[in-house]
């Protein structure tokens, strides 16, 4: 379906990246926000209560970001498409409770613009250091989703994705800017509201007295009852059966547990996005995502003048991993330079997918600025050097 | 033959195969976890009774439960039902029923899970005056951990966690409730039957935050720790010691370890809920470019 034009503003705008992700939301339809105040965030959540009684939503400042979350996905099982945006304390705070969305696969998006740590760190200064919280952050077993926009442009874009595949795969989807890309502003074209794909949500279809809430096919997917459709049905966070009973058995967590990880890694491929630019002949392949990406380019650069062969693999999803591709160009190139605002999270995931075929070098940074790009050109040298 | 005095009515419900609460329950799911003589039972019986009495359209009533013996009420009643996390079924009811507003959204806890993690819910909520109907099962104790102390364990009394004796002071969730601003408060124990029937007849058609507390036993933990023997004595207990004092100060309800349980209704008022004030004051703000306004204007025109 296409989105409905009233929450589209159609044109060009001027907009930093935590106001471009609340456009893209209302974009997308989602109409019930829930939040609590924090920077670098709050720009998104401002104007979203801003724009909200015009176009038909509900927002709500709630108590704190434990509410905020489970509001969110209250409020999905009562239909509406939902968000909520936060930075690292409050990311922290909603991890139980984005376990219980991946529990009761509840399609809502959480955006998390991510600045320094640990604890309070740097709150008005960038990171990226939230980057295996966003993957493993919430106890037990699960796959994730989340997109890494550098700019305004695609915070509003893959906020949109965000939507869709929330409500493709049943399951919280994580949009994680950092602060860099949150507070800059640019140009955001929003397109007509007719060219903009919404996935509709997967509603069951099914006979009152045959519906199974957890019965699924072979995309793993179950179709979603609401509240109100006349159901009445059950769901838990506890482990369940597939008419949503709670089952506390080695036979059930069987059933349910390794289902809810593979429907995001069977279907890895439709969602998982990068840029690949001049790897044919490189030696050295930089990863990076979100700002970093944006400054490597410039490292790239200086590099590619001074004869290096450098490609570059930009991460528009972070999770799922693109291990294949990694994988892959890990055979014919001489090293990995990976560039993050932390001290080595995806370097790891890099190394692990590389697994000995080349090197992996780690161009780090503790939070609170972006890379020089020089630190990351020595890196790149370095890799080039390698045997 | 019948015995003797006991109407026909009731020796043909005794007598019937089905229990005959069973078609508002999960009966696949029976046998339910609770043990004999526990209150929360009681109080979802009343509130079948509730939606007899009103007949309630219960395609359009939601139960949101935390964690804990009183958490798995929302999987045994047939509606459309949700087992959050601990603590928080009331955010969760909050986003429910604002996605949805046709919706009823009843919360249905224990004690520990709506006063002490979910605390900060609880009293927000009521500022709000969220439309929720939020019922309490309070037996001053955790139970499914195997009876620790809780906010609301009364001086002195012996849990788990407080083998000589628990030395803080507890809530009056009811005192705490109307302090907030909650739209109805009321307290009744789980031999209230009648009452509470009634209490939550009125909560269900009441729009606002309301909250009634049922005061249960726990005879496996609380009752055997404190020694306040077998789950009819803990009836005899509320039978003889409970003071019914309607429009009594929530302030002056507090519950002593053996003193007196003061119940009844204590708050019914009517202000705005949540939603009516934003509609209210964002249509005097916003006019015709308040969306809900509009839709809210159609739908009483037609």
């Amino acid at each position: 379906m296409k989105a409905d034009p009233i929450g589209v503003r159609t044109g060009t705008l001027y907009l930093d990246g935590d106001r471009a992700t609340a456009e893209g939301a209302i974009a997308a339809g989602c109409r019930f926000f829930a939040g609590y105040p924090i920077t670098p965030s709050t720009e998104c959540a401002e104007l979203i209560s801003e724009r909200f009684p015009e176009v038909g939503g509900i927002f709500i400042q709630m108590e704190d970001e434990i509410a905020s979350i489970t509001a969110i996905i209250g409020a999905a099982w009562g239909g509406a498409r939902t968000m909520t945006v936060t930075s690292g304390p409050g990311i922290s705070l909603m991890m139980e409770n984005i376990g219980l969305a991946i529990m009761l696969e509840t399609p809502c998006v959480v955006a998390n613009v991510q600045r320094g740590g640990p604890s309070t760190g740097l709150p008005t200064m960038v990171g990226q250091a939230d980057v295996m919280q966003a993957r493993w952050g919430s106890h037990g077993d699960y796959e994730i989703i989340a997109y890494s926009p550098q700019s305004p442009q695609e915070a509003f874009d893959f906020t949109i994705k965000a939507f869709n595949m929330a409500e493709r795969y049943r399951t919280p989807v994580i949009v994680l800017l950092d602060e860099c890309v949150g507070h800059m502003v640019e140009k955001v074209v929003i397109p007509p509201a007719d060219t903009i794909e919404i996935e509709p949500r997967r509603l069951t279809d099914a006979a009152k007295d045959e519906y199974l809430p957890f019965a699924y096919g072979d995309d793993l997917v179950p179709d979603m009852a609401i509240a109100g459709m006349g159901y009445r049905f059950h769901v838990t966070g506890l482990t369940h059966d597939e008419r949503g009973y709670p089952e506390m058995s080695v036979r059930c967590q069987e059933w349910l547990v390794p289902r809810l990880v593979a429907k995001i890694r069977q279907n890895a491929d439709d969602i998982i996005e990068f840029d690949e630019e001049n790897t044919d002949d490189a030696d050295v392949v930089v990863v990076s995502y979100g700002i970093s990406a944006r400054v490597s380019r410039m490292a790239i650069d200086l590099a590619r003048e001074k004869g290096i062969k450098v490609g570059f693999l930009r991460l528009r999803a972070i999770w799922p991993f693109p291990e294949k591709r990694v994988a892959e160009l890990a055979k014919k190139i001489k090293s990995y330079v990976v560039v993050e605002i932390n001290l080595g999270q995806i370097y790891y995931e890099v190394q692990r997918c590389a697994a000995g075929r080349c090197e992996t070098l780690l161009s780090p940074h503790a939070g609170g600025g972006v890379h020089d790009p020089e630190d990351i050109f020595k890196v790149i040298e370095k890799g080039a050097k390698v045997k | 033959m019948s015995p003797k005095g006991v109407p026909e009515a009731v020796i043909a419900a005794v007598s019937s195969e089905e229990h005959p609460i069973a078609p508002f329950l999960r009966m696949d799911r029976m046998p339910h976890i609770w043990c004999s003589t526990c209150g929360i039972g009681t109080a979802v019986k009343a509130l079948v009774a509730a939606f007899e009495k009103l007949e309630t359209d219960l395609d359009k009533v939601s139960i949101v439960s935390g964690i804990g013996c009183t958490g798995r009420v929302a999987g045994y009643v047939r509606l459309d039902s949700f087992h959050t996390t601990h603590g928080r079924p009331i955010p969760f009811a909050t986003g429910l029923k604002l996605a949805n507003s046709e919706l009823t959204v009843i919360v249905f806890s224990g004690d520990g899970d709506l006063s002490a993690i979910g605390g900060n819910h609880f009293i927000h909520a009521a500022r709000r005056n969220m439309d929720l109907k939020v019922i309490c099962v309070n037996n001053f104790i955790y139970g499914m951990t195997g009876g620790q102390a809780a906010p609301t364990t009364p001086l002195t009394a012996v849990t788990s966690t407080t083998p000589y004796g628990n030395a803080e002071p507890p809530f009056n969730l009811c005192h705490l409730a109307a302090a907030c601003g909650a739209n109805y408060v009321a307290r009744w124990t789980a031999l209230h039957v009648r009452r509470l029937t009634k209490a939550f007849a009125e909560i269900l058609v009441k729009p606002g935050f309301c909250f009634v507390e049922v005061i249960t036993p726990c005879s496996t933990l609380y009752a055997r720790k404190n020694r306040l023997g077998t789950g009819l004595d803990i009836m005899k207990y509320y039978h003889d010691n409970t003071v019914i004092e309607h429009g009594a100060e929530p302030a002056d309800t507090d519950i002593v370890f053996g003193g007196p349980i003061i119940c009844g209704k204590f708050v019914d008022r009517d202000r705005p809920t949540w939603l009516e004030y934003q509609d209210q004051h964002l249509g005097e703000v916003l006019g015709d470019k308040y969306y809900r306004g509009k839709v809210l204007q159609g739908a009483g025109e037609r």
